[in-house]
This record gives structure tokens, sequence and C-alpha cells, in this order.
């Protein structure tokens, strides 16, 4: 590993400011939904109201008729040039994967499935024709309430998301310590702290999010070309293109995918669309561009969402707070169909949920579970968020039974930071940290002691608004991970990355990366790379990325990867243009490539003031006039690094909570997180994506859900109903760092984008739930909505344990659900 | 259809319009002013902001007709002779921006807010961009970028 401090290089470590800016804040920007192309026809997709029904007919002919239409197509019409869209983890072999049609033609599975698609001159005649299609569907029971799901079955009358099937169980995926000899028998220490310590034992309700991008989907196909080139605002340029190949039958030497700017994503534009494959078929069809722009209200019903499970947790330890054992069962909704990765996202989370500690025994069951809603997958964190929540959860209940401040019963079970490199209960290797450093810098920061003071005053005094101090401590994994144990996970792609170093004769830079942006300040962040290995100016690199044509390979942009892997694979690729310019430098200099050292961007033979900068040699090799024999020129270079290992961030967050016990109002006070992300490449870049990940956790805390009504259709579908945070809502973050180097990359760094969001949703409700635990207070649901504090608070339960709304579903059986055997599905659709 | 006569950034424009086109797809479609976006339907987000006679406005609630006679702002008027608006140059400056998308909007409603008021406290700026949402920055970035144009915060502070 190299120090960054070595490099004399200025440009690993400052803030730069953005490269991307200066578009971004002109108006200059290239969003999907700008382009117009020549005879661009339009799309409006006409979509079932229903959560499940048969679809009994389709009557185009008024629609066929109006003003510009140039035609309305179903799935009768397109076919099989429709495709299917991919399913890319079945995360057993036996995972039921019902076939995703874009169209279905006869049964749609959920509210805002699309049943007919009409193509018109302008975007406004297709919206209006499409009021003109008559649909007529037959309703069928749905599945609904994710426990209710997991029990139904053909015997006992349980609507089934897809009765084909007979069973809503897609996949069983278990874990346990004793067989995988990563640790003891769960079962045993379960049974020990029942006699002889504590055993706390919960149930959580993860509520459904939206990823809610700014940015609709967007995409334009053009089929005039040599090519077929699809514009979308996707996350996944590369992928995408080798989805469409796969699932239509057109050669991916046929198909240019490009991912203009994209206008946020975090995991929500992670997905081969349903609305990309009607695009593309219909353009096939006719011969013509189309375009298709979603507007928020079907953005919000039918693109994908996150989270959505219910945990129950048994921890047990011993009488002074040492964990001895974790058991986790899990269910997961799904939605109607197994999504892109979707399938996978609840089993990243089963590697988590023993977090920064030292458990000796671990047990996961995780049933995924097929219901008539829109899909789920992957969002901002992906698993580690849920398991980060339980856990956080966990531990400030047991510090409560043990009665000590809740950091002390982390520090007694974490690992301590000269145990690193550290092999924990769920098989993972975390390379470094260092939780005491990253807790005592936030301790501080926070002023904990003093708003320690301050809560026991306001409780002393019976103040109706009383303090509560949230404490969260998190690891997650990130830059997903060696391909051979993405295989192992039966992932359906590797984890590595592409990059490639193009010396332009005038001695200015190109670099192509595989992992394309939509907000993260790629052009910027790698620059700086390049700048400082290379020795170049940062002005002198250009960044190129999201367009399968200019970066052939590569596999985009999720999961904290880019600068871990991507970053990575350029180091590398730097690395390959040093050593092939090297023979020529020698050359050049009448020198010995042994006499040769490579500093600051220069070449110069030691002991002299001989030397030549990089350019020169890029130059030269262009002209190829003078090279030594047998050597190619040029310099460019390529590499495509597959990670040696995933890497673990961590930190500790605290937040200070008012509650107002007499309305439930919550008012935020202060908020501190000390992240610990390894070397930093541009710190304002990463305070920026602390900040954002932060409100979005904050956000699934106390605003944000996803609901729908007994019928199945999304009450919260639009922004009216489904709150984001504005800017009234938040404050501002105190937002610090320590540094405990990666070992697995030579940057040394680790991933920052979903850090925010893992963290700050248990620390959030630690705090409103500590403000008034002293009331008989352990749990709200989230979002905790001033009218569910306020009912915690006056419990219909009079104290003690206070239920709400989640826990008003029925019961949890541990033996539901979670235990036996699935059957194999026959209409399966992956590839 | 509708004859309406307008300056858009300073050049003045007539088209004739259908009475139900928003100002919005008016810039976006027929003038291909696509620095103004649209992410909502529900003129919930705020970044289609634009100014209608030195008043912020979201164009997504405006209809064409109505900016008949009337002069409109959008981002891509904002610099002036190449030279950068002072709250464009703080956006950047603070890394009020991830995605951008939210951003034009932002810039829009945050030019409009200094005007009322050339020095907001954290808590006016933070009620003034009520109406625009930005899933990205988290806001944090953004009020510094605002505070930043008032001549209130010498810099972005990375850590802060
Ligand atoms: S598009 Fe105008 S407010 Fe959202
Ligand atoms: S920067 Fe992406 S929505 Fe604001």
């Amino acid at each position: 590993m190299t120090a960054v401090q070595e490099r004399p290089g200025a440009e690993i470590g400052r803030d730069r400011r953005r490269k991307e800016d200066q578009r971004l804040i002109t108006g200059r920007t290239r969003w999907t939904d700008n382009l117009q192309l020549p005879g661009m026809l339009h799309l409006a997709m006409i979509r079932s109201p229903f959560a499940h029904a048969t679809i009994a007919s389709i009557d185009k002919s008024e629609a066929e008729k109006a003003t510009n239409v140039v035609a309305v197509f179903t799935a009768a019409d397109l076919g099989e040039s429709l495709g299917a869209c991919i399913n890319a983890w079945a995360i057993t072999t036996d995972q039921v994967t019902p076939a995703h049609p874009p169209m279905p033609a006869d049964r749609v599975t959920f509210a805002g499935e699309i049943v007919a698609v009409v193509v018109a001159r302008s975007a406004a005649e297709a919206r209006d024709a499409a009021e003109l299609v008559d649909v007529e569907y037959d309703e069928l029971p749905a599945a609904l309430d994710l426990k209710e799901a997991a029990e139904a079955t053909p015997e006992n009358g349980g609507a089934l998301a897809h009765p084909d099937l007979g069973t809503n169980k897609s996949a069983l995926w278990t874990f346990d310590s004793a067989e995988a000899g990563t640790g003891g028998n769960v079962d045993e220490a379960i049974e020990k702290a029942r006699t002889d310590g504590i055993l706390i034992e919960r149930e959580y309700r993860q509520q459904r999010l939206i990823p809610a991008f700014m940015e609709p989907r967007s995409v334009v196909v053009d089929p005039t070309g040599e090519q077929i080139t699809m514009w979308s605002a996707t996350q996944i340029p590369h992928i995408l293109r080798f989805a469409l190949a796969a699932t239509t039958g057109v050669p991916e030497s046929k198909i240019r995918v490009i991912a203009p700017d994209v206008g946020g994503g975090f995991g929500g534009k992670l997905q081969q669309t349903p609305e990309e494959m009607i695009a593309f078929a219909v353009a096939r069809r006719l011969g013509k561009p189309v375009k298709y722009t979603e507007t928020r209200s079907e953005s919000l019903m039918s693109g994908h969402h996150g989270r959505d499970q219910w945990q129950r947790l048994t921890l047990a330890a011993t009488k002074d707070g040492t964990v001895t054992g974790l058991k986790v069962d899990l269910l997961a909704d799904l939605g109607s169909y197994v999504a892109i990765v979707g399938g996978g996202v609840p089993v990243l989370g089963a590697f988590m949920f023993n977090a920064i500690y030292k458990f000796p025994a671990y047990r996961f069951n995780c049933q995924t579970v097929l219901t008539n809603k829109t899909w789920t997958d992957a969002y901002r964190g992906a698993g580690r968020p849920e398991a980060t929540y339980a856990i956080e959860r966990l531990m400030n209940e047991l510090a409560a039974e043990v009665g000590v401040d809740p950091l002390a019963v982390r520090e007694k079970n974490w690992i301590k930071h000269e145990e690193f490199p550290f092999t924990t209960v769920a098989g993972l290797e975390y390379d470094s940290g260092n939780y005491e450093a990253a807790t005592a810098k936030a301790r501080e920061l926070f002023g904990y002691d003093e708003l320690r003071a301050e809560q026991r005053r306001r409780r002393e005094s019976g103040d109706p608004v009383q303090l509560g101090i949230g404490v969260s401590t998190f690891t997650e994994m990130c830059g997903l991970a060696p391909s051979r144990v993405l295989g192992q996970l039966n992932y359906g792609a590797g984890g590595w990355e592409h990059a490639e170093v193009r010396m332009l004769p005038t001695g200015k830079v190109e670099v192509v990366t595989g992992a394309s942006a939509h907000g993260q300040g790629h052009e910027t962040a790698f620059s700086q790379i390049v700048a400082d290995r290379l020795g170049v100016a940062f002005e002198d690199v250009e960044i190129l990325h999201g367009d399968t044509q200019i970066s052939h390979k590569g596999l985009d942009t999720y999961g904290s990867r880019s600068l871990v892997v991507g970053g990575e694979a350029l180091v590398k690729a730097v690395d390959k243009v040093i050593e092939k310019a090297k023979p020529i430098a020698a050359h050049l200099l009448e020198a010995s490539v042994d006499d040769l050292e490579f500093t600051g961007g220069r070449f110069s033979v030691r002991g002299t003031d001989q030397g030549m900068a990089i350019g020169e040699i890029a130059t030269a090799a262009f002209a190829a006039h003078n090279l030594p024999d047998g050597v190619e020129p040029s310099i460019d270079s390529e590499a495509t690094y597959d990670p040696v290992n995933f890497n673990y961030p961590h930190g500790t967050h605290l937040c200070a909570m008012e509650v107002d016990t007499e309305t439930g109002a919550l008012k935020m006070r202060k908020y501190v997180c000390v992240d610990d992300i390894g070397n930093i490449i541009n710190p304002l870049i990463v305070a920026g994506q602390v900040h954002g990940g932060l409100v979005q956790g904050i956000a699934q805390a106390l605003w944000e859900e996803a609901v729908y009504d007994e019928s199945g259709t999304l009450v919260s579908g639009s922004f009216v109903d489904y709150l984001l945070p504005t800017a009234a809502d938040t404050i501002s973050f105190d937002v610090d760092h320590t540094t405990s180097p990666s070992t697995t990359n030579t940057l040394g760094t680790k991933g920052v984008g979903e850090a925010g969001t893992i963290a700050s949703t248990p620390a959030v409700v630690n705090a409103v739930v500590d403000a008034v635990r002293h009331l008989g207070v352990n749990d709200i649901q989230m979002p905790c909505t001033p009218e569910r504090v306020w009912k915690a608070i006056n419990g219909a339960h009079g104290g003690g344990h206070a239920d709400t709304e989640g826990a008003a579903a029925p019961h949890f059986d541990a033996s539901t659900g979670m235990e036996g055997t699935v059957d194999r599905t026959t209409g399966g659709a992956d590839a | 259809m509708t004859r309406i006569s307008l300056t858009v950034d300073g050049a003045s424009v007539s088209d004739d319009v259908e009475p139900r086109m928003l100002l919005v797809h008016y810039l976006r479609e027929k003038l291909g002013k696509t620095g103004t976006v649209i992410g909502c339907d529900t003129s919930n987000c705020g970044a289609c902001t634009v100014h209608l006679n030195g008043t912020s406005v979201k164009s997504c609630n405006v209809l064409a007709v109505q900016a008949d006679g009337a002069e409109v702002t959008t981002i891509e008027g904002l610099a002036r002779d190449g030279e950068l608006h002072p709250v464009q140059e703080a956006f950047r400056e603070c890394h009020g921006l991830q995605c951008g998308f939210c951003t034009p909007g932002m810039i829009m409603q945050s030019v409009a807010l200094l005007q009322e008021n050339p020095k907001p406290s954290e808590e006016e700026i933070r009620l003034g961009l009520e109406g625009n949402l930005c899933r990205c920055t988290g806001y944090h970035n953004i009020v510094r970028a605002v505070q930043h144009a008032s001549g209130q915060a010498e810099t972005a502070g990375a850590t802060s």
C-alpha cells in the first residue's frame, strides 16, 4: 500500500471544485429528455389501475384514429421482439423467478404495470390518445401484505401474486456460523442467555421506500443508423447493452447505449426497465426514433422501490452486556417480479448484521416473497441499512437492559483496532478500521457529556420537551468485490472494472472509465488521481464515460464501487502507461532503463539533469520517428481490475433530538458524524456525498414511506404524498473523518456513497426512542411521525413496550415462511 | 392556437401556442431552452423554476399564454457576457450540486431569494428554498452556497 502523503502531487486530498459543474450550473446539461431527433415519435404508456387482474380485452380503435397517432401496440402486437426484463441474481439455485415480460399479454401483477403503448407525433398527443384506449380487466385477489403473502398457499386460499407458481415464496437463503465454521451455535447461546443472561427479542419493520431521483427516467431509441442507439437515464449503460442483446437477440455489436448526464440514481436506475424494452421494440418495429419520459407519478408507481422487510431478531448476551449470539429471521418483499438484483439485496445485508462487533455465534434466515406490488431492488445501501438499523437498535436495547451508556455496550463488543484484519462471524475479512478513534472524535465534536447532562436535567425537571441522544456505529461492505465471491453467491456478473488511458499526441490525456457517473463527480475525482499518478496537470485530463461505444467495457456505478474498483483500475492503467513509456524514454535520453526514475510526470536519468516529460514521450510515440526496435508506437494502456476484497468503511454517528412529549413533534438539534473511509481523494465531494446520504437515511427514520391501500393502489403516488424532505425540514451537519487506509487498494480508499444513509437511520430512531425511554417506550415504527411518537408516549398499552401500527399486523411466527423448501418455477426468466 | 410575444433571456420571441401549453414545455420544446427541467407533475419539486418579470415561478404552473408580454429569465440567461452570476459561482464554489438536476431551479430560486433578502439567515434560506427539492446534496451545501453568494460565508468547508 502506498501512503498518499508520500506522493508530492498536490491533487489527491485536495478540495477541487468540480469539472462537471460548468455545464450543470449554466443549463447546458445533456439530459436524455433534452434530445430531439428528426422525425422522432413519442410514447405514452397505458398502465394497469389494478394490482392483480387478468386483461379481458384491449380496444385501441379509438386511440388509433386520434390526431397524429402513429400506432398503438399491445404485447400481442410486439410479440417476441419485446424480449424479457433480466434477472441477474438467483440467490439460490431453486429461486422461484416469475417470467418478467415488459408488457404482459394476459395478466397484470401490480398497479402501474404497462399493458399498451401509444405512439404519436408529440408527447401530448400520445398522452391524450392513451385516454382513449379501453382496457377491460377481471380483478384477481392480490397478495399485498408481506406476512400474509409468505403464508399463502393454494390450500389455505391465500392470495398468490402469480397463481401458476403455487407459492409466493421465492427463495430461502440461510447462513449458520456453526455450519460455516465461522462461529458457534446460536441456539446454545440463546438457551444459555435465557437462563443466565440477557435475551433481547424484537421485531422491526423496514418500510418500503422510493429512490426518488430528481430526473425522471427517460429513454430515446434511434434505430435509423448502422446500430440501434439507446440514450437512457440509467446507472448501467454497459449492463443494459448486454441485457438488451441477451433478451432480444439483437447482437451486442449492433447496440450502442449512452447514459448522458444522469440526474441521480441511488440504485433506482439500476435496471433493465420495461419502458426501455418497449421503446427498443417500438423503434425497431417502426424504424423511427422514439422517446419516452416518465411523469413523476409514473416514476413513483413503477420505478423500483427499496427496503420493505420484516426483521425478527434475537440477541443473546451475558449480564454484563457481552453479546454471545444473534439470530435473524427476515421476510423481504420482492414485489411482483424478481428485479435485476432484487433477490440478492436482502442477502447482502446478511453479512452485515454483526456489524462492527465480535459476535461469537450467528444465524440468518432470509425468505424472499412475491407480492402484487411494484418490485423492489437496490436502494442506497441495499441490504446494509436494513441490517445496520436492526443491530444498532438492538445494541441500544441491550444497553438499556444492562443499564449502561449505549456507547459503552458498543465498546465492550466491537473489534479493537489492533485486531484488524478481522474475520467476522459472517465470514468476511474486514480490511482495516479504528472504531475507538472515530467514536472518540465524534463524542468530542458532539459534546456528548454535556448533552447527556442536559438530558438528565430535562428528565429531572419533567420538561415537556425531552432530549434524546442517538448513537449509531456502522460498517458496510462496499466495492462489490472479488468476482469469484460474487459467483459463489450466484450473482450474474463480476465485480471488476475497466479503465483506459489514452495519451494524446499533444501530451494531453483522455481517460475512459467503465464506471459511469450520475452525480458523484467522477470527472473530477478521477482527474485528480490521474494528474497525481501520471504527473500531468488536472486540467489536461479528460474523463470519458457512459457510452458503450467509447467505453466498451465496464460494470457501471452502484454499491460505492466507482473509486475503490474503478479508481484502482485507473491506477493500474496509468502504471502500464508509465511502464510502456520507459523504454522509449531510455532510448530518447540515450540512457539505460535501469538509470531512469519517474517522478512528477518526468523520466529523468539518475544523477543528471537530463529528462523528458510523459507528454513528450506521447508525442514521440505518435510521430514514431525514433523508437527502439520492436516497440509499438503507442503508450496507451488499459487495465481491468478485479478487487481482492470488499472494503469496509465505518463511522460513528450521533444525533440529538428534541421530542415534545405533549405533541409528539420532533426537532433535530445536532447531527455529528465521523466517518472513516480511508484516504480521501476529494474532501469536498466526500462531504457532499455524506450530507446527501444523511438526509436520505434521516428521511427513512422520519418521513418517507411508500404506502399502498387495501386494493393495492400506491397512495403515496406523487410528491404531495411521498414526503421528500426539504431544506426547511433539515439541518446543517457536522461532518468529520478519521483515516484507516484500506489495505486492499493502492489508493487506500473506501467507498462513501452509502455510508450516510446506512448510519443515520438508526442514529435518528435511537435518538427519538432515547428521549422517551423513561416514559416506557422502547420502539417506534418508522417513519417516526409526530402521531406515532405521540401514540407511543401515550401508549394504548399503558407504557411499557410501545407497540405502534406496524406491530398491529398479524404476528410474525418464526416458523412461518422461514422453513421448508421452495418449488422450482417453470417460467423462469433468468438470463 | 394563441399568438404570444415575450422576451426570453433577452431575446424577443413570438409564437402560436396551444392555450393549454405550459410555459416549461414552451421553453423546452419550442425554444430549445432545455436548461429548465421538469421533475414532477404536481408543482412540488421546483426543478422548473424561472423568473417571470423578475419574480420566481414554477414554470410548470404557468401557461405559456400567461407569459404573453412578459420578460422571462431562465438559467441559460443568468450568466451575462460569459460571466457567471454570483449565485452560479457560489454553487460551484460550495459544491451545492451533485447530479445537477435540481440545480437550475435551485439557482433561480436562490437568486430571487437574495433579491428580496440580501442577507438571509440560515433559517430564512431554508424556508426560502422549501419549494425546491434536491435528492443529492442534503441541502447542506446549497444553504452554504446561498450564504456564500450573500457574502456571509467565506469558504465552503469540506468538513462542516
Ligand atoms: S416540474 Fe415544476 S414544480 Fe416540479
Ligand atoms: S443535485 Fe441532484 S437533485 Fe439536487
